[in-house]
């Protein structure tokens, strides 16, 4: 099995040339952000990661969470990296100093995230909730609320999970049942809940669940869902730990993959209920627990990055060892990296991966700009950007990574579907994204609908006119390959007909959108690929021209880019011609048939 | 005890250097640098005296091109006060670095100086030697074990036969080994407040040092590629072969 090596190299020229570092830096809020801080930052969280989360990934998938006496066991390791996880600060790294945060850019956060999440997705997991569940309590916690718990989270003292799923509601939340009675100056909370992402553990000293329940008078469907804040243990005003709460683990599910991540049943209330907190308003809960979605979902998409990324360093490190036939012009028997086949798998899985990681910090910072420019008319261009691109980040990412991590697994050969090489329980552990955070399906349907079609297609026109700018920069630049041009072009050209195509079927069949949504997605997707991966190969061109930076990496990056080019971005037009054609076909048989 | 620690900022350790196309030198354009991992070692130990309480001040010093600023600000993260820069362009050898430290030395009226026993990328191993020579002070190098108390220190030092100990007044010049303690992992406030501890830039005039090189690089050239092994039959065909063809017994 290969460690893991951060690739910090390609994350500082997509921070800093891609996502605009320089742009951040310059406003008021992020002043301190600079390119050199961002460095040191970038290379000792890698160290972090590479040193202390990633051996520990096998570990995990080994041993996995188990559940004693009622109380949720870690993985053996899993607590002492958590509490230097925690002392070295970096759970707090793009919260409010306000809060003892570090206040670094989202886009800084990004980077680091992804580290996390190739080293140990299912370690990752636990501050990745936390992070979420401190942007609701933020955003709606009461003054008191924000008090006692926000600190203490941000510091990851206290770990946060997300209680929505009930067995009878996991995509539709109308169906919650949990209840919340008042009591007082606080609720009752009973009803069970499942799917719960490290739900309980011992590696922190308290767990801070947001959960979604009904009061007593709440209408029914999702205008009556509230959201409260459950600890397990209920905290006293200066934060001391008091009495356990009315809220236990029931049983861990076995799981396919993400095995060291306790996904639990919680049961609250078996003893007259568990003492909860509202957050925000009563029946408005599914509108806080989006807050805390949002954030999720793009951090999901970046996992699909992660671990795309993660299968190709030990699937580059199997081609490189591995000597198997021979090759035309070298003597003996070669290491497969001779094998043009499998250059082929490994240049996929790269380009991919620098797509991706283009598309998902750009993202980032795209959130960066929303949140603290000065004009509120650029926020909002910014922000409708974020919103666009957030289910893309989450839906292509964590689909590509099912490619990716399986073609980790087939450069293994038969090595690689023997659990021994690793490359197994990236693929394993990689299924999952595709499901949490809500499903490929519901991430396309968001795009479709809630993204392209509200707005009549808008914010997906700002962002093409954007693609057509690097366009024609793109044609006036002779020393490119030759073929990103012409794929740059039809990406966006694509895009454009699939968009508008959309915006007048869509409101004529209340079937199309569904039906084509998820090659929408692709298709949108594909093509911002096309875009990065075209300015980064421009960028590097410009470099390589004035002799700055390191030709090797500059010249692969050019190089990646006309694969990606040649070779993925032809897909947009085979997801458009999905698109074109409609839902007919995919609705005509009738249930029986299938 | 007021402490003054070396570090340089070399090639990283992971990174698989070549020589420059006209054997020149090797070529280290737009690679990755880091601090040495020896000094990183020297840091670690003048931070936790200074945690312990038996050091008042830990000063970092690097000395050449102005992006040893980074390597100093690596310094500062792990828990250095402050930082010294002596900026040059200028090629440094072992000896011209060894007179920078000792007039900074005198300067700053260290008690202690720590640096790394070589760096990885010249392996010299003359800096610290020729530093206490010139201070004219007590040295131990290849520490691994550094104990302060009233009088001095005592050091213990990684030789070819064991362990020795030895017995130092202060002032005094320490060269760390690898096995004297792991540097730590540095916490991201450290490395944001890193940015806003001083760092002081001096030229090698305004110390009066005359840094031109004494030494000439003649050529670097990657050693030669290693030949097929043959085998032998036996032990008496390999005490053959040794005697006859390699000469060597």
């Amino acid at each position: 099995m290969t460690t893991y090596s951060a690739p910090t190299r390609d994350m500082r020229f997509v921070i800093e040339e891609l996502a605009g570092l320089g742009q951040i830096n310059a406003l008021p809020q992020y002043e301190d952000a600079s390119l050199d801080l961002v460095d040191a930052v970038l290379e000792e969280a890698a160290r972090l990661a590479g040193e202390v989360l990633a051996p520990l990934n096998k570990t995990g998938d080994l041993e996995g969470a188990r559940i004693v006496d009622g109380e949720v066991k870690a993985v053996t390791g899993f607590a002492d990296a958590y509490r230097q996880f925690v002392d070295g600060g970096w759970n707090g790294i793009a919260f409010s100093p306000e809060h003892d945060g570090q206040g670094l850019p989202a886009l800084v956060g990004t980077a680091v995230q992804e580290m996390w999440q190739s080293a140990n997705m299912a370690f990752a997991l636990c501050p990745m909730l936390t992070q979420g569940a401190i942007e609701a309590v933020e955003a709606h916690g009461s003054e008191a609320i924000r008090q006692t718990y926000l600190a203490r989270m941000v510091s990851g003292e206290w770990t946060g999970t997300m209680n929505l799923t009930e067995p009878q509601a996991g995509s539709d939340l109308s169906a919650v049942r949990s209840r919340a009675i008042p009591e007082g100056d606080h609720y009752l909370v009973s009803g069970q809940k499942i799917f719960i992402t490290w739900g309980d553990h011992d590696v922190a000293e308290n767990i801070v669940h947001l959960v979604l329940a009904r009061l007593p008078d709440a209408p029914e469907g999702t205008r009556g869902i509230s959201l409260f804040i459950v600890p397990k243990y209920l905290p006293g005003d200066d934060g001391s730990l008091g009495a356990l709460n009315d809220v236990r683990p029931v049983s861990l599910e076995h799981k396919l993959g993400i095995h060291a991540s306790p996904t639990c049943v919680m049961s609250f209330g078996d003893n007259g209920g568990a003492v909860g907190y509202l957050l925000g308003e009563a029946n408005k809960g599914l509108a806080c627990m989006f807050t805390m979605m949002n954030h999720a979902r793009l951090t999901v998409g970046l996992q699909g990055l992660a671990i795309a990324d993660r299968a190709y360093q030990q699937a580059r490190g199997y081609a490189r060892d591995r000597v198997q036939g021979g090759a035309p012009g070298e003597e003996g028997r070669v290491a497969i990296i001779r094998h043009p086949d499998v250059r082929r798998m490994l240049m996929q899985m790269r380009a991919y991966v620098e797509a991706m990681r283009s598309v998902a910090y750009v993202t980032a910072a795209h959130m960066d700009l929303a949140h603290a420019s000065e004009d509120p008319a650029v926020c909002a261009r910014h922000q409708a950007r974020v919103d666009l691109l957030t289910p893309v980040v989450k839906g292509w990412c964590t689909e590509i990574a099912q490619e990716i991590t399986s073609l980790g697994v087939q450069i293994h050969g038969g090595m690689g579907y023997v659990e021994e090489t690793g490359a197994a329980q990236h693929f394993r552990d990689a299924r999952i994204t595709t499901i949490y955070e809500g499903t490929t399906g519901i991430q396309a349907m968001d795009l479709a609908g809630r993204k392209v079609l509200r707005d009549g297609g808008e914010a997906a026109r700002a962002l093409i006119v954007d693609m057509r700018e690097t366009l024609e920069e793109l044609q006036s630049q002779s020393e490119l390959p030759a073929a990103l041009a012409p794929a740059l072009k039809a990406s966006v050209d694509a895009l454009d007909t699939a968009v508008e195509w959309l915006v007048k079927q869509g409101p004529k069949d209340p079937e199309v959108a569904g039906a084509v949504a998820v090659n929408l997605m692709m298709l949108t997707g594909t093509a911002l690929g096309t875009w990065q991966i075209a300015r980064g190969a421009m960028i590097a061109s410009r470099q390589l021209a004035a002799g700055v930076g390191d030709s090797d990496f500059l010249q692969a990056k050019i190089i990646t880019a006309r694969f990606y080019a040649e070779q993925i971005s032809p897909r947009c037009e085979a997801h458009l011609y999905a698109v074109l054609s409609g839902s007919e076909a995919t609705m005509a048989l009738a249930d029986e048939q299938f | 005890m007021k402490i003054i620690v070396c570090v340089k900022r070399v090639v990283d350790y992971n990174i698989k250097v070549r020589p420059k196309a006209d054997n020149s030198g090797v070529d280290i354009a737009s690679v990755k640098m880091s601090m040495n991992p020896f000094d990183e070692i020297a840091v670690e130990a003048a931070v936790r005296l200074k945690e312990a309480g038996q050091a008042s001040e830990v000063v970092a010093v690097s000395m050449g091109v102005a992006q040893c600023q980074d390597t100093l600000r690596s310094a500062l993260a792990m828990g250095a006060d402050r930082a010294l820069l002596v900026e040059t362009d200028a090629e440094l050898q072992p000896l011209a670095v060894a007179k920078l430290a000792k007039s900074i030395a005198e300067r700053e009226q260290a008690d202690l100086v720590l640096l790394g026993k070589q760096a990885i990328d010249d392996d010299c191993n003359q800096t610290g030697q020729m530093l206490a020579a010139l201070l004219g002070c007590g040295q131990a190098s290849f520490a691994c074990d550094l104990q302060v108390d009233e009088d001095g220190l005592t050091v213990s030092r990684e030789i070819d036969g064991g362990v020795q100990s030895v017995r130092l007044k202060l002032p005094a010049v320490v060269t760390t080994d690898l096995r004297l303690n792991e540097p730590r992992y540095v916490k991201l406030p450290n490395i944001m407040k890193a940015k806003k501890k001083p760092l002081e830039r001096l030229s090698p005039e305004e110390l009066n040092v005359d840094v031109s090189p004494r030494l000439t690089l003649l050529r670097a050239s990657e050693p030669p590629r290693r030949q097929a092994g043959i085998k032998v039959a036996d032990a008496a065909e390999l005490v053959a072969k040794l005697r006859n063809e390699a000469k060597v017994i």
